[in-house]
């Protein structure tokens, strides 16, 4: 572990960016923004998702350095009567968590079936990656509209509002599988041809362990830097989805629904409900850009080499 | 036609930044006279490419020149504008790289390209350039010019670029030709074409060529005089003849030594200890100290001064010529193996051996087509014997050996090792049957999961196959193979990329032994390395044999390894075998007319032969559209029209000894 560790602090990752100012701009924000976030049952002054707490003679009032504002809710609060930086601080959690646990169900489909149809090749492949072709051919936004659309008909709003986090993760999480799925077939198709396959096939592994063992760790480049573009891309179908109203409920709002609750009472001033979480939102979709950008470049060979 | 063409003096270029620099070339003096062959002799890493690139100052962009002049004639190379120097550049310097298959743009027509150097750098052809483009390819032997000049880089074999590219030097009427290893990536027929080209282009114009190398066989075959680069440094310089017949620096020496030949069979090689030190340290010793075994008390202490040995001849050693000489066995040692002479002991027997890819084309994917890669094939291999698998790129050697693996599956024929039919194999028999087989590659590097611990590389054999106990004791046993193979027991725990080339191949050598193989297949298993390290790792394979009696199916293109180990040579054309026997039947009396040729192409050291060279003209056709009748008529000096209808039958001269060519069948 501490060979491990020795590795880490001599690498050339550590060393690039150390002397990326960006890099650790973007980090640092980054951090900041999911350590808030997730401690916000500790930090935030209120909270949001107890409606005992709620005072809606408290609604619409404006951040604390302007003149009708009051010094106990410092970004003003929403039309609820919620304070704005609670409310935003559990949203954010939220956006996080779906950005994440949906990028995560995309990586195990996507590296299962990119795998296989890299590896068996055959009809295999050629069945697997017509079937993301076609997946491909709708966009997420519409497979989710869809879907979620369906599923409140059907089953609810009470239902949905309670199972609403899963269906997006589960929505978002299955329409983006062939991203991961194309890339990881590249790879393996690449490694595949390489001696030291050969080399395990020789010895006598069993395909799966040829699979996991040896051609997975390779191919893992590239699955980490469209990682971090694909957790932003996440969250932003998220935030579409929950302002459009089929995302999350307005009891557990998560950026893109506070944003939408908002929306409605910006021409009559009220200005801040919708501008705060937007630029959380933008703040947060940035640095994750920025940070795959970044690695990108850094586990890229070609440019590695100069 | 002695007056000096190119002068370089004092040479240093350096690579990286300022504060830990590789001192890549580090005071270089050469003297280049008018219409010479001269060669850069030297291992990989020893700065004979930088000296060259320093010299078009072509440098990357983290190289400079930090001392030294070059002189071009009158010119100063160094002070010149880089205005001045493009028009020296492809002017009166021309330069060929090894890789010719990169060194030509793909999307442009050689014509073209061609065209381009003489617009620029020949002015009084500016008007007939077309015309000047058809000459030169004339000049340079490609057939049917006219239609070549319309064609693209991929519609050309590897040799036919090597000429489009010397075409493009000779645009500028160049009066000095810098070749870097020009031939490496080429095939032996083919070098033997295209040196040659050179050595006749030489005699017609007058141009001197500076030949970048580290075959000595290529360098006795052209060069008039040779400097042998180490470590940055001319370390020796003298006539090709005297050279060759008797070099004076203990390394050049010890490189001559260690080169595998019929002669030193059953003898050890010689091997050079050790490797080439970091150019990063600031030199007060010899460099090769540490290599040397004659070295002295004075070596280690001051930096051995340039010593003249004749005009024009010298090394850099603090020794007398007679004193590095001394104490080594000159008398050449009678063979000490036994001949091989047949065996009635089969360990592995393929009988109509065929391997088809399929040509498929159009949206159903129809089979328009098959490359016969491997088209029947028969090998015996007796137990504890080598069987030579010698032929061109593209022959099908390399997959002869992955499907006698079972790693490309026949397409036809059988695979018997043991008596085991390994091609009726059910999956899981004949993942346990791997213990018994194994595979060495040509390139160590890529052979080797670049993200495993060298430790689990070794120890993952054992576990697939369920061998050597417990993880504890198969860990003992890793670092006993690595000790084995000559490297330390702390190599178990580093990553791969933490090697040497020859050190990863001894890895790979300790990988395929963790599961007690009876038979290797070792595919081209030196021919990435050095000399020197490749003379320990044939001798470190001659002695697993020795222990373990173990076979090997050793591929190669590399004749002289294949004189100095094996017992049986089979020689491939085409995906068959046109010729096999036992290694002095075949290399000394070949009979079928490619074996001839293919044996006269191959450079050697030995400077006055007298040896008839059988030079083949034209490629190797491609496998997918073999040739009717034999598949050698086409290059075959000797054809006759019986040739052109039939595939020859193959004859039996004896218990080991069969050809396929009409001109023995008659006999």
């Amino acid at each position: 572990m501490i060979r491990y560790w020795q590795l880490f602090k001599e690498s050339a990752f550590l060393y690039r960016f150390r002397r990326d100012k960006v890099a650790i701009a973007s980090f640092s924000v980054l951090m900041l923004l999911v350590s808030l976030s997730f401690l916000a049952p500790l930090i935030a002054p209120f909270d949001p998702y107890d409606p005992a707490g709620i005072d809606i003679m408290d609604s619409d009032i404006p951040p604390s350095w302007q003149e009708e504002g009051d010094p106990r809710f410092s970004l003003g609060t929403d039309a609820q009567g919620r304070d704005m930086l609670s409310t935003m601080l559990y949203g954010t959690r939220i956006s996080i968590t779906i950005g994440l646990f949906a990028v995560l169900l995309q990586l195990f489909l996507g590296i299962a079936l990119g795998l296989a149809a890299g590896y068996f090749g055959g009809r295999i492949d050629s069945f697997l990656m017509r079937l993301a072709d076609i997946q491909l051919s709708f966009s997420t936004l519409m497979v989710a509209i869809v879907v979620l659309a369906i599923f409140q008909a059907s089953f609810g709003t009470e239902l949905y509002n309670d199972l609403a986090i899963f269906m997006l993760i589960l929505v978002i999480g299955i329409a983006e599988w062939p991203q991961y799925a194309r890339t990881v077939r590249a790879s393996v198709l690449a490694e595949k041809k390489k001696e030291y396959v050969d080399a395990v096939r020789v010895i006598g592994l069993g395909s799966g362990r040829i699979m996991f063992r040896h051609i997975l760790p390779n191919t893992l480049s590239p699955i980490l830097v469209i990682s971090t573009v694909q957790v932003a891309n996440a969250i932003m179908s998220e935030a579409a989805l929950s302002f459009l109203g089929l995302g999350m409920p307005v009891n557990k709002p998560s950026l893109g629904s506070l944003i939408n609750s908002g929306f409605e009472y910006i021409l009559s001033g009220s200005w801040w409900i919708t501008t705060f979480p937007a630029l959380v939102l933008i703040l947060l979709v940035l640095v994750i850009n920025l940070l795959g950008d970044w690695l990108r470049d850094v586990l890229n060979p070609k440019l590695y080499k100069d | 036609m002695t007056d000096t063409l190119l002068r370089v003096q004092g040479l240093k270029t350096r690579l990286g930044d300022d504060t830990n620099p590789v001192r890549a070339v580090d005071g270089v003096d050469l003297d280049i006279r008018r219409g010479e062959t001269f060669a850069l002799l030297g291992e990989s890493g020893c700065g004979k490419s930088m000296t060259a690139l320093s010299l078009m100052r072509l440098l990357p962009p983290s190289g400079r020149i930090v001392d030294g002049q070059a002189f071009l004639g009158e010119t100063s190379l160094f002070e010149l504008a880089e205005m001045d120097m493009r028009r020296e550049r492809g002017g009166r310097m021309g330069m060929i790289f090894q890789e010719p298959m990169t060194s030509l743009n793909a999307v442009r027509t050689i014509g073209d390209q061609i065209g381009e150097s003489v617009s620029f750098h020949d002015p009084e052809n500016r008007g007939r350039v077309s015309s000047r483009v058809l000459e030169l390819l004339k000049s340079v032997g490609i057939p049917d010019p006219e239609r070549r000049l319309n064609e693209y880089p991929h519609q050309l074999s590897g040799g036919m670029k090597q000429r489009v590219m010397i075409a493009i030097a000779l645009a500028g009427k160049p009066e000095l030709l810098i070749a870097d290893e020009p031939t490496t990536a080429l095939d032996v027929t083919i070098q033997a074409q295209v040196l040659a080209l050179l050595k006749g282009l030489q005699k017609r114009t007058g141009m001197a060529i500076l030949l970048i190398t580290h075959d000595l066989g290529v360098v006795s075959a052209v060069a008039d005089r040779v400097a042998v680069m180490y470590a940055g440094q001319v370390i020796e310089q003298a006539s090709t003849k005297h050279f060759i017949g008797t070099p004076a620096h203990p390394y050049s020496r010890k490189l001559f030594q260690s080169l595998p030949d019929s002669r030193k069979r059953g003898q050890r090689l010689t091997v050079i200890d050790g490797a080439v030190p970091k150019l990063t340290q600031q030199f007060n010793q010899c460099r090769f100290l540490e290599r040397c075994d004659k070295a002295l008390k004075i070596c280690a202490q001051v930096e051995p001064p340039w010593q003249s040995i004749r005009t024009g001849e010298g090394m850099r050693c603090h020794l007398e010529v007679a004193e590095t000489t001394e104490g080594e066995d000159q008398s050449d040692q009678a063979d000490e193996r036994p001949r091989f002479t047949g065996s009635n002991e089969v360990l592995l027997e393929t009988r109509g051996l065929k391997v088809h890819f399929p040509i498929r084309q159009g949206v159903f994917k129809r089979v328009v087509g098959a490359v016969k890669a491997v088209d029947g094939i028969d090998l015996v291999i007796a137990p504890g014997h080598t069987l030579a698998l010698v032929g061109e790129s593209g022959c099908g050697k390399t997959t002869v050996g992955k499907s006698i693996l079972q790693l490309i599956p026949p397409t036809e024929g059988s695979v018997r090792f043991e008596g085991a039919e390994l091609t009726r194999l059910s999956r899981g028999s004949m993942r346990r049957r791997r213990s018994d087989m194994q595979i060495i590659f040509q390139d160590p590097v890529a052979s080797m999961n670049p993200r495993m611990l060298v430790g689990d590389i070794i120890a993952e054999g054992m576990q697939a196959q369920g061998i050597g106990g417990n993880a504890k004791q198969r860990w003992t046993r890793v670092l006993e193979l690595l000790d084995h193979v000559g490297l330390s027991e702390e190599a178990a725990d580093l990553y791969p990329n933490e090697f040497s080339g020859g050190q990863r191949q001894r890895i790979c050598i300790a990988r395929a032994l963790a599961v007690d193989p009876r038979f290797i297949v070792c595919d081209e298993p030196t021919s990435a390395l050095d000399v020197s390290v490749q003379a320990q790792i044939l001798n470190l394979l001659l002695d697993l044999q020795e222990e373990r009696s173990i076979t090997y199916l050793f591929i190669t293109h590399n004749i002289s390894v294949v004189a100095y180990l094996a017992h049986e040579v089979a020689v491939m054309y085409l995906g068959r075998i046109v010729e096999r026997g036992t290694v002095e039947e075949v290399l000394d009396a070949p009979l079928h007319p490619y074996t001839q040729a293919l044996l006269s192409a191959v450079p050697t050291i030995d400077s006055d032969t007298g040896r008839e060279i059988t030079r083949l003209e034209g490629d190797m056709p491609s496998p997918a559209n073999p040739p009717a009748g034999c598949h050698f008529h086409p290059r075959c000096p000797r054809a006759v029209d019986a040739c052109r209808k039939a595939y020859p039958e193959t004859t039996h001269l004896s218990e080991t000894r069969q050809v396929s060519c009409f001109e023995v069948g008659e006999e």
